[in-house]
């Protein structure tokens, strides 16, 4: 069993809600998210997803945009980010790691080698917003064969049969897309995302990770009552653009965030 | 020739659905509606009545006497999708997509643009039908199309800049794509070519699919027989798909796919996806893609803002891995010489993407030679490229232009 599905296996026994942090690996450059990933995870993040930087973001909003930008720019690349991991590992950081990227670089390294590299440095799962359920078999296989989870999404506009469906394929978690739209911090989220979220778990036997547009302790706890996880993405990114990949501004937010979303009991 | 898997929108390993969750079930229903639409009776009289009385169909089959003479082989006969209203082939897709955006009941319309004559085509068919438009369009292309920028905005519609990557083309899709995961419940994204997620890439096919129907019959009729080769320039694919969907069961018919050879294929400065690139997935399709050995999309670089787009239509790369097209490249130097050929001999100013595929018909009719036809989609005329033309030249050889 890998780190990912070791983690919610443990979380779910002992009734704790986790935190998932997004971050672009490279942005500003792969030093900085070497320093930053042991950090966010000793400030109490549960799950770290490394976003793979790719040109055409086309699910993501100007933060998440604009991190792809600055992470390509510093040279960043898929076969860069293995290498990354693989360091982590070796020094003896063991947070659960997911590489969250679009298709593209994937097809071009090829999903079997992609999976083999990804499994022999200590990735555990994958996120990959353009690859729906239709599409994902062949990486699906490929990462089961490897033991490693793929992990697919949900939205909104999903009907309740192909809800099922999707929790029934997914691996490690549900990634449950709060909102109609692309990545970004909101100020508000849908007023019916708890209900959907208590329907969304019990379509799943997979954990619920609910992410988009979540950027404050507030919001995070409040969803936490109603999912296994919360995901934070652009406020993180917007505050490492902010301290320019130093300081201890990132830091902060993950340790303010992890104990709104860990003061919460499942029931 | 039927294409294989149609139904689950794949080209061999080309085609798919490569996008957010957010947009699969939207996909689906439009994949319903255009089955429904495209078989029923009432929607494809509304569509052939409108592209008739509106749009300015049939166009017609032109012989090019003194091309033909100068190229010095094969009789060079034109579809003169210029002639259509708004002046391109594009209308005939727009048309029908904004008919089905109504039959769907949606209430806003999206597009991406490149040359701005799918955007002009698409403000055009929701100001007639009705329906409030937006356009994104890349801040580049904004400058190098203004003619275009203006068309639209006088027929209703919002042009949206886009600032982001290349700001040409490839970024404006990605902003609509953006824009309709955000809005999806209430808007229908008009897409420009046989590009996109499934259904789109033959959805689109099909709306085009009247050129080469038109072309075929009128070629019948006055000449007897079947064309040679059909020869089209290649952006996304559409124009070409349209004229050559209806020859592709006849081996006799050569056809002739002409992409954007840029400053020349050595230097990466093109636009040549199908000549150049490999296997990928760009804006919801699996296809040939420009790309970086990581896997980043490159930039696609042509003087003709609608062939400056690093995918193309994942049904083309299927029939070039089939051997079935004839792939070549006209460099932006060519398709310049190509155009002023074209208006010299013929009183035709064509469009700058029209032009590439002027520029390699020389060839193909000299390979053919004389007593051979060849057939070449004029697919768009040249007004919008004036201003980029002269400057183009001017650059090129300062103070000679006339
Ligand atoms: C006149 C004309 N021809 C060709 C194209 C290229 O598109 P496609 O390959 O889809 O026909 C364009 C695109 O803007 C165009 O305006």
């Amino acid at each position: 069993m890998n780190r990912l599905e070791r983690h919610f296996q443990q979380a779910r026994a002992s009734n704790r809600k986790s935190l998932v942090v997004y971050l672009c690996a490279g942005d500003p450059d792969l030093a900085a998210t070497e320093r930053l990933v042991p950090a966010l995870a000793e400030a109490g993040a549960d799950v770290i997803e490394l976003g793979v930087p790719f040109s055409d973001p086309l699910a993501d909003g100007p933060t998440i945009q604009r991190a792809a930008e600055r992470a390509l720019r510093s040279g960043t690349t898929l076969s860069g980010i293995l290498d990354l991991v693989a360091r982590l590992r070796r020094q003896g950081c063991e947070v659960p790691l997911a590489l969250m990227g679009y298709m593209n670089p994937i097809v071009r390294m090829g999903p079997e080698p992609f999976v083999a590299r990804a499994a022999e440095v200590g990735v555990d799962g994958f996120i990959v917003p353009d690859l729906p359920l239709e599409e994902a078999g062949a990486l699906g296989d490929a990462a089961a064969a490897k033991g490693l989870s793929l992990v697919l999404l949900a939205a909104p506009t999903t009907p309740p049969e192909r809800l099922r469906a999707i929790g029934e394929r997914t691996r490690g978690f549900l990634y449950f897309v709060s909102i109609t739209g692309v990545t970004g911090a909101r100020a508000a989220l849908p007023a019916d995302l708890p209900a959907r979220l208590d329907a969304v778990r019990a379509a799943s036997r997979a954990p619920v990770a609910v992410g988009f547009g979540i950027s404050t302790p507030e919001q995070a706890r409040a969803l936490a009552e109603h999912a296994d996880a919360v995901v934070v993405g652009s406020a993180l990114v917007a505050e490492i653009a902010r301290s320019g990949g130093r300081g201890e501004g990132p830091v902060e937010l993950v340790r303010s965030l992890a104990e709104a979303v860990h003061s919460v009991r499942a029931s | 020739m039927s294409t294989p898997d149609q139904e689950a929108g794949r080209f061999g390993k080309y085609g798919g659905r490569y996008v957010p969750e957010t947009l699969i079930p939207a996909l689906d229903e439009l994949a319903r509606a255009w089955a429904e639409a495209r078989v029923d009776p009432a929607y494809r009289a509304e569509v052939a009545a409108d592209l008739r009385d509106w749009a300015g169909r049939p166009t017609p089959l032109t012989f090019a006497a003194r091309l033909t003479d100068s190229f010095g082989g094969a009789e060079v006969w034109l579809k003169r999708e210029d002639l259509l209203h708004t002046g391109a082939h594009k209308v005939n897709n727009t048309v029908g997509q904004v008919r089905l955006a109504l039959r769907m009941g949606k209430r806003r319309v999206i597009a991406e643009t490149g040359a701005g004559q799918h955007g002009v085509a698409t403000a055009a068919s929701c100001a007639r039908l009705g329906i409030p438009c937006e356009v994104f369009m890349g801040a580049e292309d904004v400058r190098r199309q203004a003619p275009n920028v203006q068309r639209m905005q006088l027929f209703g519609a919002t042009v949206r800049p886009v600032e982001s990557g290349s700001r040409t083309l490839k970024d404006a899709m990605n902003e609509a794509i953006r824009d309709w995961v955000t809005h999806v419940e209430t808007t229908f994204y008009v897409i420009g070519s046989v590009a996109g997620p499934h259904p789109y890439p033959s959805m689109v096919r099909d709306l085009q699919r009247v050129i080469g129907e038109e072309a075929r019959a009128q070629w019948t009729e006055r000449l007897g027989g079947l064309p040679d080769a059909v020869v089209a320039c290649v952006g996304g694919g559409s124009n070409a798909m349209g004229a050559f969907s209806a020859f592709l069961g006849d081996p006799s018919v050569r056809l002739v796919a002409v992409e954007a050879g840029g400053e020349g294929l050595g230097t990466g400065k093109h636009g040549a996806s199908l000549t150049a690139g490999r296997f990928g997935v760009l804006h919801g399709s699996a296809s040939s893609v420009l790309q970086t050995d990581d896997g980043q999309v490159a930039e696609a670089h042509s003087v003709s803002a609608g062939l400056d787009y690093p995918g193309v239509g994942p049904e083309l790369a299927y029939l070039r891995d089939s051997g079935r097209l004839d792939v070549r490249t006209a460099t932006d130097d060519e398709a310049l010489a190509g155009l002023i050929d074209c208006c010299r001999l013929e009183g035709i100013l064509p469009a700058l993407e029209t032009a590439h595929a002027l520029a390699r018909a020389r060839d193909v009719a000299r390979e053919l030679g004389t007593g051979k036809r060849l057939l070449v989609n004029l697919s768009g005329r040249g007004d919008k490229d004036l201003l980029h033309v002269l400057a183009e030249l001017e650059r090129r050889a300062p103070g000679t232009r006339t």
